[in-house]
């Protein structure tokens, strides 16, 4: 060594990081949806691959334009928006109008998200916001469900995917019942296999609960999730559920079949995880996924629709922030914990 | 003696950084040579200055006192080597601020010898006397915090103290002088556990170590002697094992109360290295004039444990030790908690544990030129604090300039600045520096105008 480098760097301690960051766990995040996509794929063949990519493209597009038009540099590059979009994608029925779910793709990033303050500052999760407008603007569409492994789903695209905008969708005239809806409208609960290896009607990626669970499997081992969230949402589910069908098993369903049907397995693992809009604490996250439970419990059992789990997990984002008010961990030193 | 392993859970949440220690735990401590110049500040301490008690152009021997203590709270300061007093002036310091110093000027030929002063016997000795000897030896809190040892010693009126722990956890990545001074000191510590269970009268020892230092568990279980009422214990590897709040936590399972100190829970710690000074410096009623600090990190190529005289300039210290020539970095002691150096001459403190340094690759890849997002609320901050804040609020919160909001609802002031929480940001967001700015606006905005 001559002479030392004149200039030094400085910065303050700790001069060491632990190497993950913001666009390392979007990116896991977007890995552990990949499986359920292709499924959703798979199963509801070329429309559902549509309208994913719409749901994508219509996001992603969104926050870029929405940067570029505040004069802000474009935040796409962290991956949460390609996640908002590919979730958006996953929660809509296979068939809907592709030009729905770019108006709800562009609702869900620049109301949901951009209006909050962009990333970090959603009070709802962006893609649940984007879902909720298209429910209640299309409410038709919306509840209209392909058939899941229709023989010509890779060749030929259902009547209304390519609908012109405004225009009234023609269905085709196969069309199912979602497993749900078949038990609240007709009573008739199916718990097999193909509800759990998701071969029945529904939303894009709600169908299959194996596969949601492998992706938050995969991204609790990575510390990429709050699995205390997902597992308070199913416990409650589960416990409530069993004392209604336990007193009445003729008018309730059963603990599994709530569990596996609906979009439960895909909002308690993919939605109601959200990080910015669940609560911080361990013990509120307990809370917050009991609070979920509960109004999917209600919303199914007692309210007007089969499904409830988008308002569950959205009400709870609103109560999200006062749960960490009041839940807070108890300081070093601080009462108790002496002695 | 009983040896005993803390278990995991000895303190709650925390986090492990890569530890480099095995770079230069092995390698015995070793003399280092006096720079041409050696810079004393006068205060290297908490508390007040010592008074200078030389002259500009007088001769000091090597172990004389230049400093006096000014009040309860300071500590005298030695001559480092024996030489002239060239001038006492403000010299740079690490905080950015210039402190009184005395420059001295080693003799070319300056030997190794150190003035004895008056030796204070443990057998004879009043606790009172062994307090005033401590003072006049200079001994701060050699871990890092630099806390005047003999204030510490003297608790509040009306606490007892029940147990001593010496503590050689040393949790910083890549410092290894705790570990290297209970391999080679053994003696010395014991000495000066004497000392301090005179002073304390503590009923019991506990020498606390991580498990990533089993050797010196060894060495230390081997040369303690029969009538000591020590043991030795085993914590688990985890930052920031080595905190005062959290060795008493793990060892005794009492915490010490927001804002209080160890004698409110009847304990009182001791780092190691401060204990092996105490043992070896009074006997002969001798001042600290060097320390152990480790020099490494990457951007070092003869990296090891070197025995330092006080007022060693960094910049001779990396010279002598070969910083690489793309050295980007340099943060005194290690770098979860070390202040980054900016200007190299500065001198080596008592306080001074280590110098790491690192070359533009290491920086780059651990801290430079990522992008700071907006916090997600990924809780991994309020999962690694080992003091339960909410590290993610109280970020927002010093955002909006929340300043007395933090201290009064959110604890702020008990924050410690270990780093854990920024290390997990997964956003690389600063938070440790919004706390240090926050605690410094509260100091300031308590201080009545």
């Amino acid at each position: 060594m001559s002479e030392l480098k004149k200039y030094l760097e400085i910065g303050s301690s700790p001069h060491v990081t632990s190497g993950d960051s913001v666009e390392v766990i979007m990116r896991n995040v977007f890995i552990a949806l990949l499986p359920v996509c292709i499924f959703a794929i798979y199963s509801f063949g070329a429309a559902a691959a549509l309208v994913l990519a719409t749901a994508c493209v219509s996001c992603i597009a969104t926050e870029h334009v929405l940067c570029k038009v505040t004069s802000q540099p474009s935040t796409i590059g962290d991956w949460s928006v390609a996640i908002t979009g590919m979730l958006y994608g996953l929660t809509l029925p296979p068939d809907l109008p592709l030009w729905m779910v770019a108006v709800g793709g562009v609702f869900a990033v620049a109301v949901g998200k951009f209006l909050f303050g962009g990333l970090g500052s959603n009070a709802f999760n962006p893609a649940l916001v984007g879902r909720a407008f298209l429910q209640a603007a299309f409410p038709q569409a919306m509840t209209h469900w392909a058939l899941p492994l229709g023989d010509t789903r890779f060749v030929e695209l259902p009547n209304s995917t390519l609908a012109l905008p405004f225009a009234q969708p023609v269905y085709d005239a196969v069309t199912a019942a979602t497993p749900l809806a078949a038990m609240k409208f007709d009573g008739i609960q199916a718990v097999n296999r193909d509800l759990l290896f998701g071969l029945t009607s529904g939303s894009a990626g709600e169908t299959c609960a194996v596969l949601i669970l492998v992706g938050g499997a995969y991204l609790v081992a990575r510390n990429m999730m709050n699995w205390r969230i997902p597992i308070s949402i199913f416990a409650t589910v589960a416990a409530i559920t069993w004392i209604f069908n336990l007193y009445a098993p003729g008018s309730y369903a059963t603990p599994a079949f709530m569990l596996l049907s609906g979009g439960l397995m895909l909002g308690a693992v993919f939605m109601a995880t959200d990080m910015v809009a669940s609560p911080i604490t361990n013990a509120g996250c307990w809370l917050y996924g009991f609070l979920i439970g509960s109004l999917v419990v209600v919303i199914r059992f007692w309210g007007g629709m089969p499904e409830g789990v988008m308002y569950a997990i959205l009400l709870a984002n609103a109560v999200s922030p006062h749960i960490d008010w009041f839940i807070r961990p108890r300081v070093f030193g601080v009462g108790g914990g002496t002695g | 003696m009983m040896l005993n392993i803390v278990p995991k859970d000895s303190f709650q949440n925390g986090v492990h950084p890569p530890e480099h220690k095995d770079e230069t735990s092995h390698l015995a401590i070793r003399r280092f040579a006096f720079a041409p110049q050696l810079i004393v500040p006068l205060s290297q301490h908490l508390g007040k200055p010592a008074i200078a008690v030389v002259r500009e152009g007088q001769e000091v021997v090597r172990g004389q006192t230049i400093g006096e203590p000014d009040g309860f709270m300071s500590v005298a300061m030695h001559a480092p080597a024996s030489g002239v007093v060239k001038r006492i002036a403000l010299a740079p310091s690490i905080s950015g601020t210039m402190v009184p110093s005395v420059y001295l000027q080693p003799f070319p030929a300056s030997s190794q010898e150190v003035d004895d002063g008056e030796p204070c016997d443990v057998a004879t000795a009043t606790p009172d006397e062994i307090i005033t000897a401590i003072q006049q030896a200079g001994v701060v809190g050699l871990g890092g915090a630099a806390f005047p040892t003999h204030v510490k010693l003297k608790p509040p009126d009306g606490k007892q103290l029940d147990t001593l722990i010496i503590n050689g956890v040393e949790c910083e990545p890549y410092l290894t002088t705790d570990h290297r001074v209970m391999l080679e000191q053994s003696a010395d510590i014991f000495m000066g556990v004497r000392y301090l269970l005179r002073v304390t009268g503590a009923a019991e020892v506990i020498i606390a170590i991580e498990a990533n230092k089993r050797d010196a568990e060894r060495k230390l279980t081997k040369a303690c002697p029969p009538d000591l009422p020590l043991s030795i214990r085993v914590c688990p590897v985890k930052y920031p094992q080595g905190a005062e709040k959290l060795v008493i936590k793990s060892l005794l399972g009492r915490e010490i109360p927001s804002g209080g100190l160890p004698a409110d829970v009847n304990a009182i710690c001791v780092n190691v290295a401060t204990t092996a000074e105490i043992g070896r410096l009074l006997p002969k009623g001798r001042g600290i004039q060097e320390r152990v600090i480790t020099i490494g990190g990457p951007g070092i190529q003869r990296k090891g444990n070197y025995r330092i005289p006080i007022g060693t300039t960094v910049r001779f210290a990396l010279k002598e030790t070969g910083a690489a020539d793309n050295v980007s970095r340099v943060f005194l002691g290690g770098p979860m908690m070390g202040p980054a150096v900016s200007n190299l001459d500065i001198p080596i403190t008592k306080g001074t544990s280590g110098i790491t340094v690192f070359t533009t690759a290491e920086t780059i890849e651990a801290t430079g030129h990522k992008t700071v997002y907006p916090c997600i609320h990924c809780a991994r901050c309020v999962e690694a604090c080992p003091l339960f804040l909410n590290p993610s609020y109280l970020g927002l919160l010093a955002k909006s300039e929340e300043y007395m909001q933090m201290a009064e609802e959110f604890h702020l002031m008990d924050c410690f600045e270990c780093g854990a929480c920024s290390y997990v940001c997964p956003s690389h967001i600063p938070l440790v520096q919004y706390f240090r700015l926050a605690k410094k606006m509260v100091r300031k905005l308590n201080v009545p105008a």
